[in-house]
């Protein structure tokens, strides 16, 4: 009897999990993709035959519009995220173990309590009567007028506190990895701290910087509870829109296209990232050791 | 020229380095040597403008450089772990320096290109820093640091992740590399066979204090304390009293465990009834089976060979003198089919010459368990700063 050979065995190994995401996932997708082509009906039901009808009208104005609203509010909250949490994973790398074993539980411990309880507590801080702006009152930095709720930066505001976590610690991660001395041969080599900051500290770490965007902009491109709760009227998202057209208006077809708008949005990113890794790949193979 | 005058850096309670003052003349290879938290690092990285001193100055060329930031010294540092840029291809490490001077492009592709020449890297100009051997990388740093044309190179522990051949072969090619370029290189080490091996001068440290300055020559056959004698080299240490004073520089000894009486050269005018460790190199006893001619200035023993190691350029006998065991090395330069070599058990006479032994002061408890380091410790190597852990 001969063994199993390493090939075999690979896709032993290989096949259960590839069935499983064929099935659960895979082929729901392809479902919801497909609904985008059936012509609807008028009491909400799915028609006979195909139609092109719905892709076309996601190129109407208010579909662009919405389109361009979801991708402003996600890359703006992923931008400031970023732009927060370079500083503080540097920051928090460079502590000694127990100090950041600290700062990186306090990173975390957001997700100890509920995120709708988390949303309901910023809907209360940000609202007319809430402490916050109670207190800028108070201290004449804002008049009584004016409203912070409902606002698109109330929204990013929102969305930068509950996915910040998601790009400090992929960031944190690379910037431990970073070699101090390669600072120190930085600044030996004629630059600034600041400039070897920005020259070779950030190229350093480029992947967590990638982790770092992935995870913040995939939920906040299809982010549904923050702007549905914070927001108001001008900062509907795809999210909300899918929702509505599922629920209120029973356009299956339509919350279908919306959904793969939506799936290529997160979609384009990840294959971007990975023809990125492949490319550095073929330069950079790693060999034994390091 | 490089310079250090009274340089002390504390870190809390720790002193790092202490009230050094040290002349590096043009074109020297000088060593700092010491075991780990004697202040050589530290000193190196005052030199390199990574920390400041507390109190003294650093001078270059006459020019006071205490104050000026790392990217303003004409010093160029080879970090221990390397330290290259991992998103950068080996042309463009060492092209690095000359960018940030914003050199012009054509004059940057000609100096790069000679040091690769030089370090004998032109086939790996495109690889990353994680597609190369130990060995590369440290040309590399190298390379790296020598292409801005500095007037100092500092050298931090640069072999210490390397393995032991490829070390010896590193340590000759930076000794070319020095010959070829003629500048300071400062090296910092823990290993004094690589130390006595390149340097023109050796600074040994210990205990944040500059112990002996001097060049191996002096340091190995002259040194000026226990530390020394015992860091730099083997030796035999035995404790002494002087009791008499004879003709010229010689004074007698009582040897304790030996409990013999010997001569020995006492430049040190130390005075009778002083305790003393007397140092003889092993190299420096001679051994036989027959009575040497006797004759003044020799110090003659008899005693037992107890162990003894054949190395093929040299034997190591161990020889038992009532309670003091000798160490002896013994060249091997002409070899007979019929000699009897001197074996275990055997009766032998040592002796040695006067002016081979060094009365040094006696040692602290602290010191003793370096005389038990052996003379080529590998392993150090993988500590980190040695005044980072200590804070």
């Amino acid at each position: 009897m001969s063994k199993p050979g390493p090939r075999s065995l690979e896709w032993g190994l290989t096949l259960p999990p590839l069935f499983w995401l064929t099935l659960f996932f895979v082929v729901p997708t392809a479902i919801v993709l497909l609904y985008a082509f059936k012509p609807t009906e008028l009491y909400g039901g799915i028609g006979e035959g195909w139609t092109l009808e719905t892709i076309r009208a996601l190129f109407t104005r208010s579909t662009l519009i919405l389109i361009y609203r979801t991708l402003y509010l996600s890359l703006t909250a992923t931008l400031i995220c970023l732009i927060l949490a370079v500083p503080m994973g540097f920051y928090i790398a460079r502590q000694r173990p127990k100090v950041q074993q600290l700062l990186l539980m306090l990173v975390v411990l957001p997700f100890w309590s509920s995120f709708i309880v988390r949303i309901y507590a910023w809907k209360s801080l940000l609202h007319p009567e809430g402490m916050l702006k109670q207190l800028l009152v108070y201290l004449h930095l804002v008049s009584e007028e004016t409203v912070f709720l409902y606002h698109p930066w109330a929204v990013i505001l929102v969305m930068v506190y509950v996915y910040i976590p998601f790009a400090i610690l992929p960031i944190f991660a690379a910037a431990q990895k970073f070699d101090e001395q390669v600072f120190e041969a930085a600044m030996d080599l004629g630059m600034t701290r600041l400039k070897a900051f920005f020259k070779v500290f950030l190229p350093s770490i480029k992947n967590g910087l990638f982790g770092a965007v992935l995870l913040v902009l995939i939920p906040t491109l299809g982010a549904y509870v923050i702007p549905d709760m914070i927001g108001g009227p001008d900062t509907e998202m795809l999210g909300n829109k899918i929702v509505q057209k599922t629920f209120v208006d029973r356009n299956i077809p339509a919350a279908a296209a919306l959904s793969g708008v939506l799936f290529l949005g997160v979609f384009l990113p990840l294959v971007f990232q990975s023809l990125v890794q492949k490319r550095q790949g073929q330069t950079h193979t790693v060999k034994g050791g390091h | 020229m490089l310079e250090f005058q009274n340089v002390t850096k504390t870190y809390g309670d720790v002193v790092a380095v202490d009230n050094v003052s040290l002349k590096i003349e043009d074109g020297e290879f000088f060593s700092l040597l010491g075991s780990s938290g004697c202040g050589k690092t530290t000193l190196l990285r005052i030199a390199a403008g990574f920390e400041a001193p507390d109190a003294g100055r650093v001078l270059l060329n006459g020019q006071d450089i205490t104050d000026l930031p790392p990217n303003q010294r004409s010093v160029n540092t080879v970090f221990q772990n390397y330290a290259l840029f991992p998103h950068l291809t080996v042309w463009e490490n060492i092209a690095f320096g000359l960018k940030v001077k914003k050199h012009k492009s054509s004059f940057i592709k000609r100096e790069v290109e000679k040091v690769m020449e030089l370090i004998q890297m032109e086939d790996h100009a495109q690889k990353y820093p994680t597609q190369l051997s130990g060995g590369q990388k440290q040309r590399v740093a190298i390379a790296r640091a020598l292409v801005n044309q500095p007037a100092v190179l500092l050298l931090d522990e640069p072999l210490s992740a390397l393995d032991l051949k490829l070390r010896q072969k590193m340590l000759m090619e930076i000794d070319l590399i020095h010959d070829e370029f003629g500048i300071i290189f400062l090296f910092v080490t823990h290993d004094q066979s690589e130390a006595m091996a390149v340097s023109d001068r050796i600074a040994v440290m210990h205990a944040a204090k500059l112990e002996q300055l001097g060049t191996p020559i002096e340091l190995y056959e002259a040194p000026k304390s226990s530390f020394v004698a015992a860091f730099i080299g083997d030796t035999n240490f035995i404790d002494g009293k002087v009791i008499e004073k004879i003709s010229g520089d010689y004074s007698s000894l009582q040897l304790e465990l030996v409990d013999q009486q010997v001569q020995c050269f006492n430049d040190k005018k130390l005075k009778i009834g002083e305790l003393v460790h007397l140092s003889i190199r092993p190299e420096k006893i001679h051994i036989a089976r027959e009575k040497p001619v006797s004759s003044t200035k020799i110090n003659l023993l008899h005693g037992e060979v107890e162990d003894y190691v054949y190395k093929g350029d040299h034997t190591k006998y161990w020889v038992r003198v009532n309670e003091f065991r000798f160490a002896v090395l013994q060249p091997n330069s002409r070899f007979l089919l019929d000699g009897k070599p001197i074996e275990w058990g055997e009766e032998v006479y040592i002796w040695w010459h006067a002016d081979d032994g060094y009365m040094l002061e006696r040692y602290s408890e602290v010191d003793t368990m370096l005389t038990e380091l052996p003379s080529e410790e590998i392993g150090e190597a993988d500590n980190p700063t040695e005044e980072e852990e200590s804070e």
